[in-house]
């Protein structure tokens, strides 16, 4: 791996995000915006019920930032390919030495720079209005933001498969798919609330390990080493499989002609 | 004969039912440009997508530098670069950003240099700060071909590069890339639809009709040949009557020159 052209692929999204403030607002927006709803609900709920769930604030603004890394890495790596295609400048990456797997490693570098910005934003947001500090997870914060990570990148890899291999009209998929999983991922919930035969599915994601410690942590202080273990084997698995499927689409797309069709979209 | 820089051989392309490239042989000396003319449809833009491995051949090979491109697409493309009037350079990057990305791309050394002294060759200097999306469709197209001259290719691609320029730009871009052509002695796989374009800057041109190889040889040599007055005159008639002139030829392995016949 050239590890300049993939410094290179990622300048080019630096310089997009430091020329233009407004690219910002998809960054700093839709996070506050969800970040301010959840928790003043989340505060309205526990004020008015008889108090049975008292880290319910914790738990749902803990979730909310938790899965917002999620959903940013998968963002990372998918709108780093729609923006070259809404450049028509994807023949002009795919005609460089760009080797495949340096343009996924820069598009999850992209990821990883998202989750930075929006990390930091919403822990400050969430420190200021409603007292929650999500150092107050400890050393456990770093592997569980790696994981989701990784998961996010997972997840942005399938979504560009799916772009490569049914074109524009499969775009929505680049903010859809994260929802896909969400509902199974035990974000707000316990895996446990699930129906009994949605639970192995829901176990079979790496993230939903992530959740169900993050809940651990808050309400025991225990590291959850069990659920990390198990969510980094995941990961490792989805990694591989990501980045075969991608891979494989890659070579369909080369065979099928639908590289070039980027170029007259 | 001079060492061959690009190497087509038995070129096939298939999709589905439809056949696009039949066979298609050629090669490009070294310090040669070669035109590649033909109809819409006449499996060009798939030739040149598949020397350029955006899209895999269905059988046949192309060997660049005297590599497989399917085995060494990396190390081949470091030396190669392409530039179509079909995509454009990120619009919302400033000139230079997209020169100095594409720049790391190649692995250019001295790119602010490079950058610097290519603007200036095709009188788009004074652009350098310019965010890329608001320039005319002409300076657009000179700064791409700006970034397709970045690594000094060996090999360089173009799809009809005159696309989008008036006469007067037309005329100059097409001097500047025959000078830097020469200087370089880079080998130029060529497309256009502007007959003079292909007049002035091509020393070998190979008609297409139906994925296949119609006719081959110098402007000169091909206006000759099909009894016109220009090659303007030649591509109408093979855009009107391709079958006839393909007939006429189909006992020289798909090449033809129509005043043999």
């Amino acid at each position: 791996m050239n590890l300049e052209v993939v410094q290179a692929l990622v300048l080019r999204h630096v310089f997009l995000y430091t020329r233009n403030a407004v690219r910002f607002v998809e960054l700093i927006f839709w996070p506050t915006v969800q970040l301010l709803v959840w928790g003043f609900l989340t505060m309205y709920l526990q004020e008015n019920t008889s108090g049975d769930f008292p880290g319910l604030v914790t738990f749902l603004i803990g979730a909310l930032i938790l899965w917002d890394a999620l959903f940013r890495s998968q963002q990372g790596v998918a709108i780093s390919f729609l923006e070259d295609v809404w450049a028509r400048n994807l023949l002009n990456v795919f005609v460089a030495p760009v080797r495949p797997m340096e343009y996924l490693a820069a598009a999850c570098a992209v990821g990883f720079l998202r989750i930075l910005m929006t990390g930091a934003l919403l822990a400050v947001l969430a420190s200021f209005f409603y007292a929650f500090n999500i150092f107050s997870l400890g050393f456990s914060l770093v592997p569980f933001y790696a994981n989701l990570m990784a998961f996010g990148w997972c997840l942005g890899m399938i979504s560009t498969a799916c772009i490569l291999r049914w074109g524009q009209a499969a775009e929505s998929l680049a903010w859809a798919v994260p929802f896909l999983v969400q509902p199974f991922a035990a974000v707000f919930y316990p895996v446990s609330v699930l129906p009994e035969w949605l639970q192995p599915l829901a176990l079979a994601l790496p993230c939903s390990h992530i959740f169900e410690g993050m809940r651990q942590v808050m309400s025991d202080g225990v590291f959850p080493v069990r659920s990390l273990v198990w969510a980094t084997v995941l990961n490792l698995i989805f990694l591989v499989l990501a980045a075969l499927v991608y891979l494989r689409v890659l070579r369909i797309a080369r065979r099928k002609g639908l590289l070039t069709r980027f170029a007259s979209q | 004969m001079a060492e061959a820089t690009l190497e087509v051989s038995e070129l096939t392309k298939r999709f589905g039912d439809f056949l696009a490239v039949d066979g298609l042989s050629f090669g490009i000396r070294k310090g040669e440009i070669l035109g590649l003319l033909g109809v819409n449809g006449a499996g060009k833009t798939t030739a040149i997508n598949m020397v350029l491995g955006l899209v895999e051949p269905t059988s046949g090979s192309v060997k660049v530098f005297g590599e497989d491109l399917a085995r060494h697409r990396i190390k081949i493309l470091k030396r190669a670069n392409f530039s179509s009037s079909y995509t454009s350079l990120p619009g919302n990057l400033r000139v230079w950003q997209n020169m100095l990305v594409f720049g790391k791309l190649y692995g250019v050394r001295n790119i602010k240099e490079k950058m610097d002294e290519l603007l200036e060759l095709f009188e788009v200097g004074h652009l350098k700060k310019r965010v890329t999306g608001q320039l005319s469709a002409g300076e657009s197209t000179r700064v791409n071909l700006c970034k397709s001259l970045l690594n000094e290719p060996e090999l360089l691609m173009l799809d009809e590069p005159t696309a989008s320029l008036d006469p007067d730009i037309a005329d100059k871009v097409r001097k500047i890339l025959r000078k830097v052509q020469r200087d370089r002695q880079m080998s130029v796989l060529y497309t256009s639809h502007n007959m003079r374009d292909v007049e002035e800057v091509c020393d070998r041109v190979i008609f297409m009709h139906k994925g296949k190889v119609l006719c081959e040889g110098t402007p000169e040599e091909i206006v000759k040949s099909f009894q016109e007055e220009s090659l303007e005159h030649v591509f109408i008639r093979v855009a009107r009557s391709g079958d006839f002139v393909e007939e006429l030829g189909s006992g020289d392995g798909g090449r033809t020159t129509p005043g043999d016949s």
